[in-house]
């Protein structure tokens, strides 16, 4: 055996074994999904039937499901485009601290790295009605009247989607402060000596230059928001995705049609339609910014 | 943005009466609370805390030895085949958890695999975004180094543990950390995963919890308080590596 195909073998031989992990754990199963949403499939049957794109059909009549696409929509739509404006105006004005930016890094940090779980039923305490949570408290404190939050159709969404944007905001304002020390300080100093205002270095160097993050962010962003499970899940009564399905996201739909209702074929065909959802969105942002980032 | 944790913090300290006195501070402080998260019979969050660290430490063992080694394999060695294997491990970054879990819920059953710990991790087991990472990182190895001890006739596994991996520590120590993390937050697997209430790591338990305490929200404060802990903990010990961890992913992403 030559030396080269020595080293290849080599090469094989680390890697048959995470072969084997992603061919099973990642690829096969997309495949079944992808086979099972043509089915009938249930945990409960024995028989198993091709039912051509029925389940596709089934689920996109489904109010229910077209709900939680809705309301999928509205987390995405105005969480992300949220979260980028509030830490990238964080970020500006954090660069600017000169001193204990460890301190600000725990406040901004923590949310993100604490398990969502947690913070979900802490917010949920605090969104209770009077007397018990405490924001309540806050508003008629100032002479506002008190807000239903989680237990109104039409408030639940909007809160919880606030609680997200709190959680993800540790994360983008932490891009976003990487990107802006990157930018090369003589710019910044060359435009200023040249008679630029602060306003003119922040719209004209600053903002242009984080515009590659800024889009990062918004793809990653986009994708959080559109998967968003575990925050409907702790905040909504009995994990329902309530009052009146007003919260349930399309995550959520596809767990309880899998796993409350066992209709795995319909489950399945549900979260191909996210996946197609999110791959059609991910992909014509990278678009959008390809072409902006041109000039 | 501290206010919440703070709130949990009050709410946790105070008794069941105390809770529903709408004051910042407890006026009579109690440690009732975490007494009975962690020595009551009826509490299970001693359980579920074991669970959680089994969990996150073995998957961050075997994330730690695998992504490291396909990020070698993928970064030094030259193979047919070696893009395409690479663009594979990364495309899987597209798939979106919420599609596997059904599958993967239908071959735990099939292997038996549901209610053990095995089948809350195998998912898991290697991460295709530690693959990018790590590939990165053992770009910057130098060749000289390797091929020196192929000249001394090492074998190609004991090159990759004692040559390669210390050089390398501050890439594990990011990986590593952010892998922990997300496995002690994760949440929608485990909770398909796991039926059995010993079985549940703490987020599922905490859930779990929360949604039969009822109105004992200073009990549902206390164990986010304590589910909380180890990250806190994990956080203030490493914040540089965490922070510059982020920054990196999302730079280079």
């Amino acid at each position: 055996m030559t030396l080269a195909a020595k080293r290849a073998a080599t090469a094989y031989a680390f890697l048959a074994v995470p072969l084997v992990f992603f061919i099973c754990v990642r690829f096969a199963p997309m495949l079944y999904m992808m086979a099972m949403s043509l089915t009938d499939w249930g945990l409960l049957r024995k028989t198993l039937h091709f039912v051509g794109l029925a389940n596709y059909a089934a689920v996109l009549a489904d109010p229910v499901f077209l709900q939680a696409l809705a309301n999928t929509a509205k987390y995405a739509v105005f969480g992300a485009p949220a979260v980028i404006v509030v830490s990238l105006c964080v970020a500006l004005l954090l660069d600017r601290v000169p001193r204990g930016k460890g301190l600000f890094r725990l406040v901004y940090v923590l949310p993100y790295i604490t398990p969502v779980v947690a913070v979900s039923w802490v917010w949920r305490w605090m969104f209770q009605s009077p007397p018990l949570g405490v924001i309540n408290a806050m508003l008629v404190a100032v002479g506002l009247p008190a807000a239903a939050f989680l237990n109104s159709p039409t408030q639940a969404l909007p809160s919880i989607l606030a609680v997200n944007v709190w959680v993800e905001l540790g994360y983008c304002t932490t891009i976003f402060l990487a990107g802006i020390q990157t930018i090369p300080a003589d710019i910044v100093e060359a435009a200023r000596i040249d008679g630029a205002s602060g306003r003119q270095v922040l719209g004209k160097i600053i903002l242009p230059l984080l515009l590659p993050v800024t889009l990062f962010l918004t793809v990653i962003e986009g994708i959080q928001f559109l998967r968003i499970f575990t925050q409907v899940y702790n905040m909504s009564m009995q994990a329902m995705g309530g009052p009146l399905n007003s919260t349930k996201s399309a995550a959520l739909y596809i767990y309880q049609k899998a796993f409350t209702n066992f209709e795995m074929g319909l489950a399945a065909s549900a979260s191909l339609v996210l996946f197609a959802i999110i791959l059609v969105v991910t992909i014509a942002q990278m678009r959008l910014f390809d072409r902006k980032l041109d000039y | 943005m501290l206010f919440p944790f703070f709130w949990m913090l009050m709410s946790s300290l105070k008794d069941a009466t105390q809770i529903y006195q709408m004051r910042l501070l407890p006026s009579r402080p109690t440690l009732d609370n975490y007494r009975y998260i962690f020595t009551s019979r009826n509490s299970q969050f001693p359980q579920w805390f074991l669970n959680s660290t089994i969990v996150a430490i073995c998957t961050t063992a075997s994330v730690l030895f695998f992504d490291s080694l396909i990020g070698y394999t993928l970064a030094k060695f030259r193979f047919p085949g070696k893009k395409i294997i690479f663009l594979l491990i990364i495309s899987t970054l597209m798939i979106p958890t919420e599609m596997l879990v059904i599958p993967w819920y239908a071959m735990a059953r099939a292997f038996k695999w549901v209610n053990t710990y095995w089948g809350i991790m195998f998912p898991g087991m290697i991460s295709a975004f530690g693959v990018f990472l790590m590939r990165q990182f053992m770009a910057t190895v130098p060749d000289d180094l390797i091929d020196a001890a192929r000249v001394d006739g090492q074998g190609e596994l004991r090159i990759f543990l004692t040559i390669v991996l210390p050089l390398v520590t501050p890439a594990l120590a990011t990986l590593a950390i952010f892998n922990f993390v997300g496995n002690w937050n994760a949440f929608l697997w485990p909770l398909i995963a796991v039926s059995k209430p010993h079985m549940f790591t703490l987020p599922v338990g905490l859930a779990n919890f929360s949604g039969e305490a009822g109105s004992d929200w200073q009990l549902i404060m206390t164990g986010a308080a304590v589910s909380m802990l180890p990250l806190i903990i994990v956080f203030l010990v490493f914040q540089k590596q965490i922070v510059r961890g982020i920054a990196m992913t999302g730079l280079k992403g």
